[in-house]
């Protein structure tokens, strides 16, 4: 890894991150530490000096400056803390009494801390004293100093200070490691997701990713990204399909198309003959142009690209007018339509989309219904579902071809009629923008003289359940609008 | 009738010119969406055949400027997205009429003609009358020369729609979507049977038949041949 990339990684923050925060959090401790142990030590000290200072201020005040010499003179001698430090001074800050020699500063710096250095020889040994002092104004007389020895308090203070600034690059040394274990552990997880990802990338389409046991984010971030690749799975593969089948079932059509025109254009001239051939071209082309469309309407109700204009709606008058629409067509085939509705109740629907759903179960079955025979349709509903039949007399479908009727082009058998597979492949459609069950059983309806089919079945009944979303609002809307 | 044609292939926009032209119109076309919405504010035409996706303005804009404006002028869209909800979206819009391509151009001469003499009928009148057929819309009821016809409301909408277009052609996708409000097409030509029920009612035992058969287009009623 180069250095400008290193830093840039999200490992390399993390983990300066995870020190940061691990280092700065023991500052913290330590500054604590150490302010309870040096703190104490010195305000101690300063609360003595204190107490030791107002008491010669008394001292002053009731003797006067001649008993306070004395009794500085005999506290030098005699100190009751070996540590002290006495020196009264007069107004000049000329030293009159203590046990330094003279005036440690410039200016009397009365009323606060002070810190300075003393030399003294004790024994032939030259030795510096770090003090700290107050001093006080005593009248017009002079200046008292009164301080101390503080070479105790830095000792400790040096050794306290060593042991915290070891302690801290122990810190350090144990925190960057464990930086470098926590990235570690969770950007593994990250870069398996965005390997997994590259290879989805590079062809690996049915590859997923990781989902652990623990159910955390990365987990529940890996689920939903499996729910959608398996979505943009579907999808493709319903592309594929129809590009397939757009393309199979065009290429016969625009075949046909073609060598008619070309077979007109090789025989001589003949405007008889190329004006029925014109027709025989248009009505090809017509049928083009109906599969195309009946594709494209699969296609959009597939999609969900409709889902915008559904409203609460009731099935019940979208059925009485598609079985309206065909009661002549089936009474001139000689097939008897009966519909039974029962109780209705709102749905959530698409009002064009349903009504071509219902035309094309009827178009199927008036086609297919040989004469005399019957078609009943049927709505039934309860508080969970409206549930919609339409079965018929004709020659059902087996079983096993079932589940292809309702693909796209599923075409039943080598049918002749053109369009059967896509009727029942748009019902499927709309079923599904609707969330309904959609089932093909047999309608065990038999016309005259007619007796099950070879395969067994007889008739088929298309079954489609469809939920009640609807509130009782909505229902009142549905109802107010197919009144109207 | 003067026809405006916004229309940005060149092709289609030939075609169409050139059937409308054999129609009796007279048709100017323009390429342009922004140059179409100039000269249909600015000039007067009886319609105006507006193709959906135009470089420039779109064709659903134009409809909006134009019916803002107040230009009440017929509109008719043309357009390759042609589902129910494009459909929905461009009469809403103020759209008139809505044809989704690729069209027959006997279906778009019918919808021509439809808007064209539109104009001066007005909505509010209480009855119809083709020849000795006569149409009572308060009572619901049909009279052919003073004799009571029986139809069910269907029949009673159908004829309504075909009186409303009488003289003109009127096809069985117009039928589906007036009579019916099904904006798609079975694939059985259902219409027809729903069409000879009505002739049954109405012509037979008369001398002149009133409702004709239109080849490759649709039908048409009318008081003579």
């Amino acid at each position: 890894m180069r250095p400008s990339r290193l830093f840039k990684s999200s490992f390399f923050r993390l983990t300066l991150l995870y020190t940061a925060v691990f280092v700065v959090s023991i500052g913290v401790a330590f500054a604590l530490i150490y302010r309870t142990t040096v703190g104490a030590i010195n305000s101690e000290t300063n609360s003595g000096m204190e107490a030791e200072l107002r008491s010669l201020e008394d001292d002053y005040a009731r003797l006067g400056l001649d008993s306070l010499v004395e009794i500085l003179n005999t506290r030098s001698m005699d100190p009751v803390d070996p540590d002290a430090v006495y020196l009264l001074a007069d107004a000049q800050l000329k030293p009159l009494a203590g046990n330094i020699l003279e005036w440690p500063l410039e200016g009397a710096s009365e009323g606060k801390w002070l810190r300075f250095r003393v030399q003294s020889i004790q024994g032939g040994v030259d030795t510096t004293h770090r003090i700290r002092a107050l001093v006080v104004p005593l009248g017009g007389d002079g200046f008292l100093l009164v301080g101390r020895d503080i070479h105790d308090s830095i000792r400790v203070e040096h050794v306290v200070t060593r042991a915290l600034a070891w302690a801290l690059v122990l810190a350090i040394g144990l925190g960057l490691p464990g930086g470098v274990w926590m990235s570690r552990r969770v950007l593994r997880r990250v870069e398996r997701i965005a390997e997994t990802s590259r290879e989805i990338n590079e062809g690996a389409l049915s590859r997923r990713m990781p989902v652990g046991e623990s159910g955390d984010e990365f987990d529940r971030l890996s689920q939903s990204l499996n729910v959608m690749l398996d979505r943009i799975e579907q999808l493709m593969t319903g592309m594929r399909l129809v590009t397939d089948s757009v393309a199979h079932d065009l290429r016969g059509p625009l075949t046909r198309l073609k060598s008619r025109i070309e077979l007109t254009l090789r025989n001589p001239a003949d405007v008889e003959a190329d004006r029925s051939a014109l027709v025989a071209v248009l009505a090809e082309a017509d049928r083009v142009l109906a599969l195309f469309n009946a594709l494209i309407a699969v296609a959009q109700a597939e999609s969900g690209a409709s889902r915008g204009s559904m409203e609460p709606l009731l099935l019940r008058p979208i059925v009485e007018d598609a079985v309206e629409l065909y009661e002549p067509l089936a009474e001139e085939k000689g097939l008897a339509l009966v519909s039974i509705l029962g109780e209705d109740g709102s749905i959530r629907g698409h009002r064009q989309l349903l009504s071509q759903l219902v035309v094309n179960l009827l178009d199927n079955a008036v086609k297919y219904v040989p004469r005399g025979g019957q078609i009943r349709v049927g709505i039934r509903g309860d508080e969970r579902q409206v549930v919609l039949e339409v079965a018929d007399s004709g020659p059902g479908v087996p079983a096993a071809e079932r589940g292809r009727a309702l693909e796209r082009f599923g075409r039943i058998g080598s049918s002749e009629t053109p369009g059967y597979g896509l009727g029942l492949s748009l019902v499927a459609a709309v079923a599904r923008l609707h969330d309904a069950a959609l089932d093909l059983t047999d309608s065990g309806l038999t016309g005259p003289g007619q007796r099950p089919s070879e395969s067994g079945t007889s008739g088929l009944k298309v079954t489609l359940s469809f939920p009640r979303g609807a509130t009782a609002a909505g229902l009142a809307a549905a109802s107010r609008k197919s009144g109207g | 009738m003067r026809i405006l044609v916004i229309e940005d292939d060149e092709q289609t926009a030939s075609y169409l010119r050139k059937g409308l032209k054999e129609g009796g119109h007279a048709v100017d076309w323009s390429k342009d969406g922004r140059d179409g919405l100039y000269m249909a504010t600015s000039e007067h035409y009886d319609l105006l055949i507006v193709d959906r996706m135009l470089p420039g303005i779109d064709g659903l804009s134009i409809v909006k400027v134009l019916r803002s404006d107040g230009i009440k002028t017929p509109i008719l869209i043309l357009s390759a997205l042609g589902q129910v909800d494009d459909r929905v979206k461009g009469l809403t819009a103020g759209a008139d009429d809505y044809l989704p391509k690729p069209y027959a151009f006997a279906e778009l001469t019918a919808r021509v003609d439809a808007l064209l003499r539109r104009g001066p009928m007005p909505s509010t009148e209480t009855s119809l009358r083709v020849s000795d057929l006569a149409l009572d819309l308060l009572g619901r009821t049909a009279t052919r020369a003073g004799k009571a016809i029986d139809l069910k409301p269907r029949e009673f909408r159908l004829l309504e729609y075909l009186m409303r277009h009488a003289g003109q052609v009127v096809t069985r996708t117009m039928l589906l979507e007036g009579v019916w409000d099904y904006h798609f097409d079975p694939q059985t030509n259902v219409i027809d049977v729903h069409i000879s029920r009505l002739r049954q009612k109405i012509d037979k035992g008369f001398a002149t038949p009133l409702l004709h058969t239109v080849r490759g287009a649709g039908y048409t009623l009318r008081a003579t041949e």
